[in-house]
C-alpha cells in the first residue's frame, strides 16, 4: 500500500505534531536525512492513532537525538547512549505509554551497545529507531562502530581499520521481537516500517540508513545529499528479493524490509505474573 | 525472606533490609539495581517485596542503566530508588547529573566500602563523602544523608524520599558496610505514623503549564508522562519551557534557581543529632557507623570527668555550617573521627576559620573506629 500525502494533509500533520513556537529553525544541516525520518515518524504515529499524551519519545545524544524537541509528545532527551535505560524505566512505571526511542549509530551501538543488546534480550514493548549515518555527525566526523572499513574520519585520517557492525543483524541476534531496516530514500516504506514497529508487541528495532553528507560524505568524496540518497536507492535490496540473489550479486549491497518478526514473551506481561506469585506468597504468610 | 506485613511490629533487621522498609513506607514503587557488595541485600529484598505490593523491581545490565531507569520511572510518576556501592556509584554519576538538571526526584543509596577501585569490597569505609558531593560534573546542589543505625536506615530513607519529592532532586543516602550488615531490633511504624510527602503536580490547564517556571519555593510543579502535561525533558540547560537554551538571561536564572531551591531551605534539609552537647568543651563530630562509636566514647568520657559532647551529622550535604558554627565558636576543641583520610574534617576546617582547634582521627584499614580509640583521644585533648 502506497500512502501519498496531499499538501493539505502535510500541513495538518505539521500543525498537529510540531512545536512551531520557538523550536525552529532546527539544528540539522540542510539536506540531512533526519528531516525525512522526522516526517516518516510523524506519519507513522498518526496512522497508529495514538493520542499525543500516550506517546513518549526518548532520545540519546547526537544529531538524531535532537529530534524529540521538535514534536509535541512527552519528550525526553537523555544522556549519550543511555536512552534505552530511561525508556525502560518509563515503560515499567507506566506500561500504558507507547515509548519510542531515537538513537544514532554511535549512540546506540558504541557507548549504548550494552544497553541495546540487553534491551533487545529483555523484550519490553518498546520501539528503537536507530539512525545509521556511519559517523559521529554532531561532534564533527569521528568514526563510529558503523563506519566502513577503509573509510575516512577525523579520527581516521589514515583510513579506518575496524570492521563495522550491522545494527539490524545485531538486534536479530540479541533477540528483538521485530527488526527492520529502511532508508531515508525509501521514505514511504520507512513510514510503514516504523508504523509496523510501533504496532509490534515486543521490542522492535528499525535501523534507518541515512546520510551525513557534511561529515561523512564530504570527507569520503561521496558527493552531496542527493548523491548519497542515490547511493541508498542503488544499493538497497528488498529482503524478499535478496533471498533469491547470490552472494556475489549481493556484494556491497544491503537489505531493506522486515528482517525478523516473531512473538516472544513480553517483559511487562511476564512481570504481571511475578506480581501475582508474590501476592499469593504474601497472602500465604499472613 | 519474609514478605509479611511488618508495620507496627518489632523486628530484627539489618540496615539494608531497613532501607527497603523505609523506601516502601515512603511510597517507593520502582527499584532498578545491579548487584554489588555490600549493597546487594537491598536489591534482593526489593525483588521479593516490590512485586507483592504492585511495584516493579528490575535488575539492569549495569549501574549506568539502573540510574537511567529510575529517572525514567520517576518521570512516569513512580517514586524510584537504586542502591549500590562505591564503584557502582561512580558509574551512576553521569545520570545523577541529569537528574539534578532535569529536576527528577529519586533516591540513590551508596553502601560505602573500602576503595578506591574494587578496594576492600567487604570492609567498611566512609570514602565517598566527596564523591557524593562532587562526583558528577558541573555546578549543582545535592542532598546527601548519612545513616548510622538500622533505625536510621528506616527513618532517613523515608526522609530521603520526602526531600527528593519536595525539592525535585536526587537524594543520596550514604550507608556503610557496618550499618548495612548490623542486625538490630526496631519497631516498624504504622503507615499513619509516617509523614509521606509527594511531589506537587500541576493543576492548571495543560496549555498554561510552564514546566520549569520559578516560584517562591523555587520548585516548579512536576508533570508526569501521560498525565496530559506534555513537555520536554533534557539534560541540556533549558529555558522555563524545558527547551535547550544558550541565552545568558535564561542560563543564569535556571542554574541560580536550582541552587536556591536547596539553599533557601537549608533548615528544612539540615538534620543532626546531638548528645551531651550543651555544655561540651570538646565536641566530637561524626556520622555513619562511626557516630555509634563516638556516642559511646562521649558517654565514657563524661564518666571520667571530660566534658565531651557529640554532634552526629545526618545531612552531610548541604554541609550543616549553620548548625556547627555556634559550637566552633564555643568549644575548646573538635575531634572528627572518620573512616577516610579526612573528608568531613576538611569541611569542618573549611568552615572553622580559626575559631577552634580541629583534630582528626582517621582509619583506612577497613575496620571500624572503636569507642576506645575515640575515648583515648578525648582523654588526651
Ligand atoms: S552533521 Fe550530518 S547527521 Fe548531523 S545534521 Fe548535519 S548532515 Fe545531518
Amino acid at each position: 500500500m502506497n500512502v501519498r500525502h496531499s499538501m493539505a494533509e502535510v500541513t495538518k500533520l505539521i500543525h498537529k505534531y510540531l512545536r512551531h513556537d520557538k523550536k525552529f529553525p532546527h539544528v540539522w544541516c540542510p539536506g540531512c536525512g533526519n528531516g525525512i525520518l522526522l516526517g516518516a515518524l510523524i506519519r507513522a504515529i498518526d496512522r497508529t492513532g495514538y493520542e499525543k499524551d500516550d506517546i513518549v519519545l526518548v532520545s540519546g545524544i547526537g544529531c538524531a537525538g535532537r529530534l524529540p524537541v521538535y514534536v509535541d509528545f512527552n519528550t525526553l532527551h537523555t544522556t549519550h547512549g543511555r536512552a534505552l535505560t530511561f525508556a525502560t524505566g518509563v515503560k515499567l512505571a507506566n506500561p500504558r505509554l507507547q515509548v519510542i526511542v531515537i538513537m544514532g549509530d554511535g549512540d546506540a551501538t558504541a557507548i549504548g551497545g550494552n544497553h541495546f543488546i540487553h534491551a533487545a534480550r529483555r523484550n519490553l514493548n518498546l520501539t528503537a529507531i536507530i539512525v545509521n549515518n556511519n559517523i559521529y555527525g554532531m561532534t564533527g566526523g569521528q568514526y563510529s562502530p558503523t563506519t566502513p572499513y577503509g573509510a575516512l574520519a577525523t579520527t581516521a585520517v589514515y583510513r579506518h581499520i575496524e570492521q563495522s557492525f550491522s545494527i539490524a543483524e545485531l538486534a536479530v541476534t540479541a533477540g528483538a521481537s521485530m527488526v527492520a531496516r529502511g532508508t531515508v530514500y525509501h521514505a514511504t516504506m520507512l513510514d510503514r516500517l516504523i508504523e509496523q514497529a510501533i504496532r509490534k508487541r515486543g521490542f522492535s528495532v528499525v535501523e534507518v540508513i541515512s546520510h551525513c553528507h557534511t561529515q561523512y560524505g564530504r570527507r569520503n568524496k561521496l558527493g552531496g545529499a542527493v548523491d548519497m540518497l542515490r547511493w541508498q536507492k542503488e544499493n538497497a535490496v528488498r529482503v524478499e528479493k535478496a533471498a533469491k540473489m547470490s552472494e556475489e550479486e549481493l556484494a556491497g549491497k544491503f537489505t531493506i524490509g522486515v528482517l525478523v518478526d516473531r512473538d516472544l514473551p513480553i517483559y511487562t506481561e511476564e512481570y504481571r505474573k511475578i506480581r501475582e506469585a508474590a501476592r499469593s506468597r504474601m497472602a500465604a504468610v499472613k | 525472606m519474609s514478605v509479611a506485613n511488618i508495620s507496627g511490629k518489632q523486628v530484627l533487621l539489618q540496615g539494608n533490609e531497613a532501607v527497603v522498609e523505609g523506601a516502601l513506607a515512603a511510597g517507593c514503587t520502582f527499584f532498578a539495581g545491579y548487584p554489588i557488595t555490600p549493597a546487594t541485600e537491598i536489591s534482593e529484598v526489593m525483588s521479593v517485596k516490590l512485586p507483592a505490593m504492585g511495584g516493579t523491581f528490575i535488575q539492569m545490565e549495569d549501574e549506568i542503566a539502573s540510574m537511567g531507569a529510575i529517572i525514567g520511572a520517576s518521570l512516569a510518576g513512580a517514586k524510584s530508588m537504586t542502591a549500590t556501592s562505591g564503584p557502582g556509584f561512580s558509574l551512576m554519576q553521569e545520570n545523577l547529573g541529569f537528574a539534578c538538571v532535569a529536576e527528577v526526584p529519586c533516591v540513590v543509596v551508596n553502601v560505602m566500602r573500602g576503595g578506591p577501585s574494587t578496594g576492600l569490597p567487604t570492609n567498611v569505609a566512609q570514602g565517598d563523602v566527596m564523591q557524593a558531593r562532587w562526583g558528577t560534573h558541573g555546578d549543582h546542589p545535592i542532598i546527601v544523608l548519612a545513616v548510622s543505625s538500622t533505625k536510621d536506615c528506616f527513618d532517613i530513607t523515608v526522609k530521603a524520599f520526602n526531600l527528593a519529592e519536595k525539592y525535585r532532586t536526587p537524594v543520596i543516602i550514604l550507608s556503610d558496610e557496618v550499618v548495612a550488615h548490623t542486625r538490630e531490633k526496631i519497631r516498624i511504624p504504622h503507615p499513619e505514623e509516617i509523614e509521606v510527602v509527594d511531589r506537587i503536580r500541576p493543576n492548571m490547564p495543560p496549555e498554561w503549564y510552564i514546566p520549569y517556571e520559578d516560584n517562591s519555593r523555587g520548585v516548579p510543579p512536576m508533570g508526569i508522562f501521560g498525565d496530559g502535561y506534555r513537555y520536554h525533558v533534557t539534560g541540556l540547560i533549558h529555558d522555563v519551557r524545558g527547551f535547550p537554551t544558550q541565552r545568558a538571561d535564561e542560563i543564569v536564572p535556571f542554574l541560580t534557581r536550582i541552587h536556591r531551591k536547596i539553599s533557601q531551605n537549608f533548615f528544612d534539609i539540615l538534620m543532626v543529632e546531638t548528645e551531651l552537647d550543651e555544655d561540651a568543651e570538646i565536641l566530637v563530630i561524626a556520622y555513619g557507623s562511626v557516630a555509634r562509636s563516638a556516642r559511646r566514647a562521649v558517654r565514657e568520657a563524661r564518666k571520667r570527668g571530660v566534658r565531651a559532647g557529640l554532634v552526629q551529622l545526618i545531612t552531610l550535604w548541604p554541609f550543616p555550617r549553620q548548625i556547627l558554627e555556634p559550637y566552633l565558636k564555643r568549644v575548646k576543641a573538635v575531634l572528627v573521627p572518620e573512616l577516610n583520610m579526612g573528608q568531613v574534617s576538611r569541611e569542618v576546617k573549611r568552615i572553622n576559620q580559626g575559631m577552634t582547634r580541629v583534630e582528626t582521627l582517621n582509619r583506612i584499614d577497613g575496620n571500624l573506629i572503636t569507642p576506645e580509640e575515640i575515648l583515648t583521644r578525648l582523654l588526651k585533648i
